[in-house]
């Protein structure tokens, strides 16, 4: 009778490796990403989604969501949310604008100061937090009006407008800006431009150069981001807190976690990474406007949520976020390749977004037998 | 690596067979307008109508895209994404020269046609290679009122001006004194939005210049509660009172005799225009000469019906 050897204990219970594979957070991103790319090579091939800058607009695209969805994946497994995300990155901006061009400091001083003022902010966020007790939900929607505020209100009351601009100019020359708003390989694009690989401008002033000149800094920003919160999350001490946090922050605390400072640390985070976003945003166009970044923390939350992640926490996956946010970005500018009539486009969208957000639950409902 | 390059290489050589063949005359033709209004400005309603209505006169496909949420840095991957479909022209805004001239440009030295319409001036068209700016030339249209003024025997004025912060809005101020041939001086009154400081204010300045006879107000906002001030002083329809825009408050003292009359920009030739100008400018490599300005077009109590009739769908 002892031979049947049933586990006593579920935790040393042997899986099959295809079970394992299945029980993966991100497998619903990546079943959703092969279904949206399949879709759209079959609905939108030959309308230049797949040509060079077509590819090249979806990745930028989604390299922003993914700058955002990491931060927001962190803190959601870590159990909490930021609606100010979208605030931050107009307020980021407006930040810059008004330091690097309306005080005209050196635009490295300008962004570190930037940084130092937005993950305070973000501090101060988790703070009241866990001071209060307070759901992270009503904290940071009133952060997401006040940030607002202020961007509004700072330049209207020095200059007199809402958009700030010049910032290009500022940071010309500058040795820290180009890391947000610069592009690398541009040798190599111009290389696959003069070999013929890639399209070339036929006129004007960038005559012969590539239609895509490199990758932008955003894209590498969107890359490192997502591979550090991937380590991080996965073979780190701190990563298996930021679980234990969102999980059962009481269990978590009294097994000895530091729930306090990694809730903090999560929305220092997610402040970081919405600046990173709002710098790369200014960099590359030269200008900050107080209605940047409308709604970007719903866009966050959507694609962390189809990359697998619970809203109540606990459980999530950076990769998985980074293909949500892979999804969001292809869906969205797809269905403008594939011709959907522009006021119809956001049904599409939400349609597809509720379908792969169903999908996910399901799949990790049927291999994990939770109900 | 190799595999890879081959088959961006296919990708682009299938991508580029069917825009070669649409150049040739009488293909498929392709425009899309892009705008920076966000879901939210029903103003815009009269702009899809436009290009709706030009595209099935003409006989060409025509889409209208915008930022959800009014992000001009949204707008400008539109336009990337747009450029990157490959439409032969695309119709669209200047709203942040520094944000949007970068895609633009980009789309204009791939060989797409362009052209400015509603914001930007002439000048910035230019700058960004497009073919064309249809809108309302703030300074033209104010002297064009300015002009018109003069002739209905104005000669000392108030502009009400609730945007004092937008320098492009008292440009029509400015243009107003020059056309009338009058020194602007402080006839520019800086109102402030809030409609009962608007109201007190404009009743201050007219008690204490009575010689005014003429009275400027720019847009809905100023424009109504000096239609109030107006009443409450009982001089409307003694003094000569026109305005920007229009609105219901304004339609109906037009129609009283409070406002002499009200200028519209027309954002349905501002849509309409520039895609009969492609069409053809593709079809047979004709283009008009100049910028076209869409207003100002003046309208009164004589105008009315088809303002009425026709509001908020063409209007």
């Amino acid at each position: 009778m002892a031979e049947t050897a049933t586990p006593t204990d579920e935790r040393v219970k042997e899986m099959s490796r295809l079970r394992l594979a299945l029980m993966r957070p991100e497998l619903g991103g990546m079943v959703g990403a092969v279904a949206v790319f399949t879709f759209f090579l079959l609905f939108a091939f030959d309308s230049g989604m797949f040509a060079s800058q077509g590819i090249m607009n979806w990745t930028v695209v989604s390299a922003q969501f993914m700058i955002i969805a990491v931060g927001a994946c962190l803190l959601m497994i870590a159990g909490e949310f930021d609606l100010s995300v979208g605030s931050m990155i107009g307020f980021a901006g407006m930040m810059i604008a008004v330091f690097g061009v309306v005080l005209a400091w050196p635009m490295w001083i300008a962004i570190l100061i930037t940084f130092a003022i937005c993950v305070a902010i973000g501090a101060l966020n988790g703070y009241i937090v866990i001071r209060t007790g307070l759901p992270s939900f009503i904290v940071t929607l009133a952060f997401l009006f006040i940030l607002r505020g202020f961007t509004i209100y700072i330049p209207q009351t020095i200059e007199r407008k809402t958009i700030i601009g010049g910032i290009r100019e500022a940071a010309e020359g500058d040795w820290l800006a180009p890391i947000f708003g610069g592009k690398i390989l541009t040798g190599f694009f111009q290389w696959l431009g003069d070999i013929g690989v890639l399209e070339t401008f036929s006129r004007g002033s960038r005559e012969g150069q590539p239609v895509v000149d490199g990758i932008p800094m955003l894209i590498v920003w969107a890359l490192i981001l997502v591979a550090f919160g991937h380590i991080l999350l996965t073979r780190t001490r701190f990563g298996n807190w930021i679980y234990a946090s969102g999980g059962d922050a009481e269990a978590a605390r009294n097994s000895g976690v530091p729930v306090n400072r990694v809730k903090i640390a999560m929305f220092m985070f997610t402040a970081f990474c919405a600046t990173v976003f709002a710098l790369c945003q200014v960099m590359e166009f030269g200008s900050a406007g107080a209605d940047r970044g409308l709604l970007k923390e719903f866009e966050a939350i959507i694609a962390v949520v189809i990359g697998g992640a619970l809203l109540t926490g606990g459980y999530g996956s950076v990769i998985g976020a980074a293909l949500g946010a892979l999804i969001f970005g292809v869906v969205q500018q797809g269905l403008f390749f594939a011709g959907v009539e522009s006021s119809l486009f956001r049904v599409f969208l939400g349609v597809i977004l509720l379908g792969a957000v169903i999908l996910n639950t399901y799949i990790r409902r049927m291999i994990t037998g939770e109900r | 690596m190799k595999k890879l390059m081959t088959s961006l290489a296919v990708g682009a050589a299938i991508i580029s067979a069917p825009v070669a063949a649409t150049a040739g005359a009488h293909e498929e033709l392709n425009y899309v307008l892009v705008s920076h209004a966000p879901d939210s400005d029903t103003w815009w309603n009269t702009i899809k109508n436009g290009i709706a209505l030009a595209g099935e006169q003409v006989g060409v496909n025509v889409e209208y895209r915008n930022p959800p949420t009014g992000d001009i840095a949204d707008m400008a991957r539109i336009i990337e994404q747009a450029a990157a479909s490959s439409p032969d022209g695309i119709i669209t805004t200047l709203a942040d020269f520094d944000v949007l001239s970068g895609p633009i440009s980009a789309a204009v030295d791939q060989g797409i046609d362009v052209i400015i319409m509603n914001t930007g001036t002439p000048e910035q068209a230019r700058e960004v290679g497009a073919l064309m700016y249809v809108g309302q030339p703030e300074y033209d249209a104010g002297f064009a009122a300015g002009l018109r003024a003069k002739g209905e025997g104005v000669t000392k004025f108030l502009c009400v001006n609730h945007a004092i912060q937008q320098p492009t809005v008292g440009e029509r101020c400015r243009g107003y004194a020059d056309g009338l041939g009058i020194d602007l001086g402080d006839a520019m009154m800086d109102s402030g939005t809030d409609p009962a400081e608007i109201k007190n204010k404009v009743m201050a300045y007219l008690s204490a210049n009575e010689d005014v006879d003429g009275i400027l107000t720019l847009g809905p906002v100023s424009a109504d509660p000096t239609i109030a001030a107006l009443d409450e002083m009982g001089l409307a329809g003694d003094i000569h009172f026109g305005t920007f825009d229009l609105g219901e408050e304004i339609v109906k003292a037009i129609k009283g005799g409070t406002i002499k009359w009200g200028i519209d920009q027309q954002p349905f030739l501002q849509a309409y225009l520039p895609v009969v100008i492609l069409a053809n400018w593709d079809r047979y490599g004709v283009l008009p000469g100049n910028n076209i300005n869409s207003g100002p077009g003046f309208v009164t109590a004589a105008g009315l019906e088809k303002v009425e009739a026709f509001a908020g769908e063409y209007r």
